[in-house]
């Protein structure tokens, strides 16, 4: 792999906080290493502004391999950058050449509102998996791991669903800014388990009621969701929540 | 949950949306088998009698209740959702997301769901205005008097280049939607999953270049004077 | 002095008898206690989630946007636990056995062996949270091998167990959230302890979002902290991970022990830079598939596909033949590194060696597959193909996050790896009830020392945090409790309240009050060098007095040079850092202190004064077979205290993995 270096421009958007208005301010980078993650670059520029005696640019990121969810950059009108099924924090400096300019946005949505720089709040996505995302099993409760036997196919696709990491890119990149890439990942994870089925109705009906409240768009079908996805969840799990929220609402004894 | 609630959630909307899409998807096998008679070569014999059957028998002018009320449903509730859907997000990007993961047509279903309902607003002035309401010049056909609906579409189409090119991209609207909208309705109403996805994906495709071609075909022929 | 509050009784009783005997709490005065539980991750969010349930009030804390980001989440290969579902030998003594040898003989029997019985209820319970673990197609458990051990007892799922676990626990938590029984504090941070009559009685934190300073009651405080593997700036941990709270603690009277227990892991992406701002681990279950090999001439530039069978020194196999590539991680970074300061190292550095998947993506998994399919005398393109199929399954995720990090396919050319830090396994002294020497305050999961004596073996992290929190703290914070039900909740205009705010906002007030020309991001580095270089993977007398010495000039400069932007009452995460990066100066001085008062080398802890003619660590247990659990007196001054080690069932030898 031939390294290199380069020098780029970056537009980032700059916001003190959630009440002010935010604008884009443009930095120069320069002999940044291909080498280097996207981040990484960021961290540059932000000791370099330091030393200048401007405030670094606020952003959130933790694990930097690509798991914790945390990080969040719409970069060049895509968010996560230009890699498929990536994060931010693993898209690495290759991806760019020598004089490229790079615009970087927050999250963008109502329901994900912007606390500084590139910051967002994603405590919507907390507030559905309360509202049902979960199996009611108090400690101590259960039975010998390997009572039930479950399908492997099955079992695959619960973990496929579940490798869910919840950055929000999803609802950053749906026109609708909708979260049923989310929420059907997870009813489809614990709609998938014999664990999950005894809470399988309301779960459904009640983590929807919660997406709604929290001023998410309904879903469109046009697939942005999944093509942006780091962790590739497939647009099938917004089939099976349609599926599993109507049969929920039709069938309930009440 | 109330019924209520579980029809006007995100997801409740949708059902909606996708039960009339079916529903009118319905419709449209039924109205380009319809149309296509004219196809028969035969002046317009077969084309006006299946017309007047539509139009003369109830279970087809019932049924044409719930087509209205049908396109009302999935106009009104389409145009909700996308304004609803667009305050979602107050701000936007200084970068549009664009095609990078989605195709133009998939996004703009509102827009081509407006040209669809100016398209059926001239649609229904030419042809079902005339024939329901204020009436159409009568045509004899072995012995018995019909509405001559055919000769309406000859006179609509025949010299009207203009109106011929707004049917044409009518067509093309159509096209457009259901590319879209056929397997979206189906992944809407939960039908699809890792098997069934290819095969519901393939039919929409034909389906969404077929029917609409078809429709195309008739104001072209009448023009081009390939049937008289 | 030190008491560890072990049960009386046989080893494997001690457990049983505890929990036959210890004080309960009855659901009405439940109701009425305060659990105050810092940093959610495995540890925590199995606390405060079991906590809830049972009927406290528990108040959670975390710095990060959402319980579900710790870094819990990145643990790769899997979890332990003893359930035999292999038929191979394995059962909980062996587990026990197994951590302790793994160990080096330095942890305390009593919690191992409660961590071994505790561990097959983990998996039960994980499944019945819906954890989807790796399955066989008859649909039961699947497991995989990890180093140290000879049983197959790790469950998996794929590359990203930690995650799985993780979210099961969030997501119990969150149930609790929405039952009113959690409050969720997110992006909080610990700032302080808050101790009254001796005892915890609540933290000051600060909201990162506003700046704000805040005071918390409760009856218990619980540390879920993890561990402090950033004070060498660069580790696998996330960029958040510190020891902030624990630091804290430990200066309102907690006892830190065996700081400088450190993990070092074998299987690392290298540095590729002075840029690098954090290391990415590859999952040690990869030893199950990889074979680590450098070339056996030095100095050998061909790519590593061109060099051939018979010039390749496969060092683990050569050296420890029992084990081989599944030697425990201390023993596999040591002989790493030593191939590497051979000049044996490959890379533009030389500072790597290969992880090679090729062996074993033809004769295990292909021929294996090509069998199942009925494929007769397969040539090596279809054998490589189907076992790529299988191992992306097993680890694709891992494979792609090499590839997106080096821009190398890791299936077609070997995996280059060097070991950092990754694991500490020292922490908070803890007693047998993961009581801290302060009354109330609990230290769980990597926050504390307890468990994994001077090296952690593989996926015993997962296994640990959630044994202290879905099954530990459950019953011992209730015994500590039962005495405290008469006791009101403390107005937090308790003087002893006003007096911590006041000393963590005096801080906050001095750092940003500096003003001077260095960034906290260049002090970090300079304390990640001088840790990684004197006290990483080999330790000196010399080398660890000089680092003292540095460390102390570090801090002075720190605190008079140090150059903060931003304001105090606004998100200002310069400013959260540098708290955090001030702490790790001051505890990086301690780790040195306490690697130079252990003359012995043993798991982690290499020094080189002490060890045999193969360069194996050679331990010492007539002088060192204690725990030195430091107790802070004022700046730069520590006593030593010691806890002894006595092993009645797993007599200590010399580990050997030959």
């Amino acid at each position: 792999m031939q390294h290199y270096t380069m020098n780029l421009t970056l537009k980032v958007w700059r916001q003190k906080n959630a009440g002010d208005n935010g604008h884009f301010e443009t930095y120069p980078v320069k002999d940044i290493s291909s080498e280097m993650s996207f981040l990484e670059m960021i961290d540059v520029l932000n000791e370099q502004l330091i030393k200048d005696g401007k405030e670094p640019i606020a952003f959130d990121h933790d694990c930097r391999e690509g798991i914790c969810g945390m990080c969040s950059m719409y970069i060049n009108g895509r968010p996560h950058g230009p890699w498929q099924q990536n994060t931010t924090c693993q898209l690495h400096m290759r991806a760019y050449q020598d004089g490229d300019t790079i615009v970087v946005e927050p999250w963008r949505a109502n329901a994900f509102p912007v606390i500084k720089d590139l910051m967002v709040d994603r405590s919507a996505f907390d507030r559905i998996i309360q509202a049902g995302g979960y199996i009611s099993v108090n400690t101590g409760n259960a039975v010998d791991a390997n009572a039930t036997p479950i399908e492997k196919d099955k079992a695959d696709e619960a973990f496929a669903a579940a490798a869910c990491i919840g950055c929000g890119a999803c609802v950053a990149a749906c026109k609708n800014s909708s979260a049923m890439l989310f929420v059907g990942a997870k009813v489809s994870h614990l709609a998938l388990l014999p664990q999950g089925s005894p809470e399988r109705k309301n779960r459904a009906l009640n983590m929807v009621t919660q997406m709604d409240k929290e001023g998410f768009g309904a879903c469109t079908n046009t697939g942005a969701c999944e093509a942006v996805c780091p962790k590739g969840i497939s647009i099938e799990n917004i089939a099976r929540l349609n599926r599993e929220y109507m049969m929920a609402g039709l069938t309930e004894d009440k | 949950m109330k019924w209520s609630e579980l029809f006007t959630s995100s997801v409740g909307k949708k059902w909606i949306m996708g039960l009339t899409g079916i529903f009118l998807i319905l419709f449209l096998v039924v109205h380009v088998g319809l149309n296509a008679c004219i196809f028969a070569m035969d002046g317009g014999v077969m084309f006006n009698k299946a017309a007047h059957f539509m139009g003369s028998n109830a279970v087809p002018r019932i049924l044409e209740i719930g087509l209205f009320a049908g396109i009302l449903l999935h106009m009104i509730q389409g145009w909700s959702l996308e304004m609803s859907n667009r305050a979602a997000r107050k701000k936007g990007y200084a970068v549009a997301m664009g095609s990078k993961g989605s195709k133009w047509y998939s996004r703009s279903m509102g827009l081509l769901g407006t040209l669809l309902f100016l398209f059926l607003v001239m649609h229904i002035s030419h042809f079902w205005v005339p024939s329901r309401i204020t009436g159409l010049d009568p045509v004899r056909i072995e012995g018995k008097e019909y509405h001559n609906l055919y000769g309406e579409m000859l006179q609509v189409f025949q010299g009207n280049l203009a109106v011929v090119i707004l049917y044409v991209l009518g067509c093309l609207a159509l096209a457009w939607h259901l590319l879209h909208g056929f397997q979206s309705a189906f992944r809407t109403l939960g039908l699809t999953n890792g098997r069934y996805i290819l095969l519901v994906e393939s039919a929409g495709v034909l389906f969404s270049v077929l029917i609409p071609l078809a429709f195309a075909l008739m104001p072209v022929s009448m023009y081009m004077g390939w049937i008289k | 002095m030190l008491d560890s509050k072990i049960p009386s009784g046989s080893l494997d009783q001690k457990w049983t008898s505890y929990k036959g005997h210890c004080k309960l709490v009855n659901p009405a005065n439940k109701r009425k206690l305060e659990v105050i539980v810092v940093g959610t991750g495995l540890a925590g969010a199995s606390a405060a989630a079991s906590l809830g349930e049972l009927g406290y009030q528990v108040k959670a804390f975390c710095f990060q946007d959402s319980p579900r980001r710790a870094h819990s989440i990145a643990a790769q290969g899997g979890i332990n636990a003893a359930k035999n579902y292999q038929n191979d030998g394995d059962s909980v003594y062996r587990l026990f056995y197994d951590t302790i040898k793994g160990g080096d003989y330095r942890a305390r029997e009593a919690n191992v062996h409660r961590l071994a019985e505790v561990s097959v209820n983990i998996i039960d319970q994980c499944v019945a949270q819906g954890v989807p673990f790796a399955r066989e197609y008859g649909g039961l458990l699947n497991n995989r091998s990890f180093g140290g051990t000879q049983v197959k007892r790790t469950f998996y799922a794929a590359g990203q167990t930690g995650q799985q676990l993780l979210i099961g626990a969030y997501q119990a938590l969150e149930r609790q959230v929405a039952l009113g029984k959690v409050t969720m504090h997110t992006r909080h941070e610990m700032l302080d302890v808050v101790v009254i009559d001796g005892k915890a009685r609540g933290i000051i934190c600060r909201n990162l979002v506003t700046g704000e300073l805040e005071r918390h009651f409760g009856h218990a405080v619980l540390l879920c902290t993890g561990g402090y593997g950033n004070v060498f700036y660069l580790s696998t941990n996330a960029m958040g991970s510190n020891v902030t709270a624990a630091w804290k603690a430990h200066k309102k009277g907690a006892y830190f022990a065996n700081p400088c227990f450190t993990q070092i892991h074998p299987t690392c992406i290298p540095v590729s830079g002075d840029h690098q701002s954090k290391l990415t681990l590859m999952s040690e279950s990869l030893r199950n598939d990889g074979r680590i090999w450098v070339p056996a001439k030095t100095g050998d530039k061909r790519p590593a596909n061109d060099i051939p069978e018979e010039e390749r020194d496969y060092f683990l196999e050569r050296r420890y033949p029992a084990f081989g590539n599944l030697v425990p991680r201390d023993v596999a970074s040591r002989a790493a590194k030593e191939r590497c300061d051979a000049g044996f190292g490959v890379g533009t550095t030389g500072q790597a060696v290969y992880l090679d998947f090729k062996y074993n993506l033809i004769n295990k998994y292909g021929k294996a597959e090509a069998n199942k399919q009925g494929i007769q005398h397969p040539d090596t393109d279809t054998l490589m193909r189907l076992g790529k199929e299988v191992v992306k399954e097993e680890y694709g995720n891992l494979f792609d996050m090499y590839e997106k990090i080096t821009g190398e396919n890791p299936y077609e050319v070997p995996m280059r790896i060097y070991p950092a830090v990754h694991y500490t396994m020292g922490g908070l002294w803890v007693d047998y009830e993961l009581m801290t020497s302060v009354k109330g305050l609990y230290a769980l999961g990597e926050a504390n020392f307890s468990d994994h004596g001077a090296n952690r073996l593989g996926a015993s992290a997962l296994m640990q945090g959630l044994a202290d929190g879905y099954f530990v703290i459950p019953y011992t914070v209730g015994n500590y409790l039962a005495d405290e039900i008469a006791t009101k909740p403390i107005p937090t205009d308790h003087p002893a309240f006003i007096e911590a705010e006041q000393q963590a906002a005096d801080r906050i007030n001095r750092l940003i009050s500096i003003n001077g020309t260095k960034t906290v991001e260049s002090f970090h580095k300079r304390l990640g060098k001088i840790m990684w270089e004197e006290c990483g993977m080999a330790r000196s007398e010399k080398g660890l007095t000089k680092a003292i010495e540095e460390i102390r000039q570090l801090k002075k400069e720190f605190w008079s040079d140090v150059k903060i932007p931003g304001s105090i009452n606004e998100m200002n995460p310069e400013l959260d850092k540098a708290g955090r990066v001030a702490d790790f100066i001051e505890l990086g001085e301690l780790m040195c202190i306490d690697a130079l008062d252990r003359n012995e080398s043993c798991g982690g802890h290499f020094r080189e004064e002490s060890q045999t003619n193969e360069g194996e660590a050679l331990r010492n247990d007539q002088q060192y077979a204690y725990v030195a659990a430091w107790a802070y007196q004022s700046e730069n001054n520590w006593q030593l205290n010691k806890e002894s080690l006595s092993f009645e069932v797993a007599k200590p030898s010399q580990r050997s993995y030959k």
